[in-house]
């Protein structure tokens, strides 16, 4: 297997072509060049410092390392899931909700897929655990944070519905059913559509990047193949537990709509 | 039959006895707390007191039992699924009350945003009484009805009370507390106040 090595040389003038883009920004007035020169700067600065990083936990191959690495993984993630609701659940629910749900579903697929495909040795080794959590993360994060604001956007718009069936004698299940139904499809879709058009619509970086490493294509489709299955076991296991839990949260014993735990509607 | 023992929920308290045939028109003011007081008998919202039916205490039950034997009725009911008949366990049930309220027949396929709020509120009502509640908390249960819908409404919840259904009429209209009401409540600052017959 070999591969064509890049010196930070060689990525000068692939770099030009987001100055290219500046320039644009510049002569067309989109005012965007500020922010393009900031994510430049900061996707420049966090790919070579989880380089050293990934370097440093591949040479040590410790357990406590890559767990400690996951974790901040994991919480990185449900501050994304956070970030990407107009409504958010209060007190310690706000963040634990989302960071519980990914670590559970993230944590549990890609436990599975080492200890019973790769069987890498030792079986936590960080050259397969954490780029694959990573994958695995980024889309049930996603799955997640749809899930959680169609719940609570869906409850807050249909707040008479669901009080009428409550009021009727429904179990706070069946009255949140329908909407339930609706964040569980949010947030199953995008996994879905990536699947179907994945290899005609678009080529996957993982499977890009182990060709370019020199691996043969069939064996990078396996690959793709094996972390699609577990992009999708991750992203329904995580969107399940998220809106049951969303759901749990946002009625109580007395089975009662309680909305007063839904902080008001951010203005952005 | 149903007994309530300084509820509070918010602003509003409340203590009073209800028997069983007895209609009590609750009046006052708008925003002066009538649908809370009807929402917290029904514990649709955090509430404290003790509240019995039948010297059966409400915590003692699930609330949705509780719910179905203690019915809130809102003015503007919600609806949850997209044709008229898919929020009635058993369509056929229904097809009596609902014709008796003027409303044909086959609206029971009907989709749910072609109906006029007039209509809602009547179909609302058949739905909370085919649960053949003990109690029923009506909120403004005529408030987007003609006069001659009005008239049937009151002819209905009569012919229920005279079964032994006890009710909770909050109302605006004066004249409708005295005709539907055996006993008057004026709400003001949160708290209840019966007047003399």
């Amino acid at each position: 297997m070999t591969y064509i090595q890049l010196s930070y040389g060689d990525l000068v003038l692939p770099a030009l072509l987001v100055v290219m883009n500046g320039v644009l920004s510049i002569a067309l007035h989109l005012r965007l060049e500020k922010q393009l020169a900031i994510a430049t700067a900061r996707m420049f600065i966090q790919l070579v410092l989880v380089g050293y990083v990934l370097t440093f936990l591949f040479a040590t191959v410790s357990p406590f390392w890559t767990a400690l690495a996951a974790v901040v993984m994991v919480l990185f993630a449900s501050r994304e899931i956070v970030a990407r609701q107009k409504r958010r659940l209060m007190g310690v629910w706000t963040y634990g909700l989302g960071a519980a749900c990914t670590l559970m579903a993230a944590g549990t697929v890609t436990i599975f897929s080492l200890i019973t495909q790769l069987h890498p040795d030792p079986w936590y080794h960080p050259r397969y655990a954490l780029p694959l959590l990573g994958m695995i993360l980024g889309n049930t994060m996603t799955g997640i944070g749809l899930g959680l604001d169609v719940l609570t956007n869906g409850l807050v718009r249909e707040r008479a519905a669901v009080e009428a069936h409550l009021a009727l004698g429904a179990t706070r299940y069946q009255a949140l059913l329908p909407v339930i139904r609706d964040a569980l499809r949010s947030g199953f879709m995008p996994t879905i559509n990536g699947m179907a058009a994945i290899g005609l619509v678009s080529l996957p970086g993982m499977m890009t990047g182990q060709i370019l490493a020199g691996v043969e294509p069939a064996d990078a489709v396996k690959y793709q193949l094996l972390i699609m299955f577990l992009i999708a076991g991750g992203t329904g296991l995580g969107t399940l537990a998220a809106v049951i839990g969303g759901g749990y949260r946002l009625t109580d014993h007395r089975h009662r709509l309680r909305l007063d735990r839904i902080s008001s509607e951010r203005t952005t | 039959m149903l007994t309530v023992e300084t509820l509070c929920r918010l602003h509003v308290s409340a203590s009073f006895e209800l028997h069983s045939g007895e209609c009590i028109a609750l009046q006052g003011a708008s925003g002066v707390g009538k649908s809370l007081l009807l929402r917290a008998i029904a514990d649709l919202d955090p509430n404290e007191g003790i509240l019995k039916l039948d010297g059966v205490l409400r915590e003692s039950m699930p609330a949705p039992v509780w719910r179905k034997k203690v019915t809130y009725v809102a003015a503007e009911p919600g609806w949850w699924a997209e044709t008229v008949q898919e929020h009635f366990p058993a369509w056929g049930e229904a097809i009596p009350l609902v014709g008796r309220l003027g409303l044909p027949v086959e609206c029971g396929t009907w989709d749910i945003r072609r109906l006029s709020t007039g209509e809602k509120q009547r179909l609302g009502l058949v739905r909370a009484l085919l649960l053949d509640s003990r109690v029923l908390l009506l909120d403004e249960p005529t408030s987007a009805l003609d006069g001659k819908s009005t008239k049937i409404v009151e002819s209905m919840i009569a012919d229920r009370a005279s079964l032994g259904t006890s009710i909770i009429w909050s109302t605006h209209d004066g004249a409708q507390a005295q005709r539907v009401g055996t006993r008057l409540f004026v709400m003001s600052g949160g708290r209840i106040e019966e007047l003399p017959p």
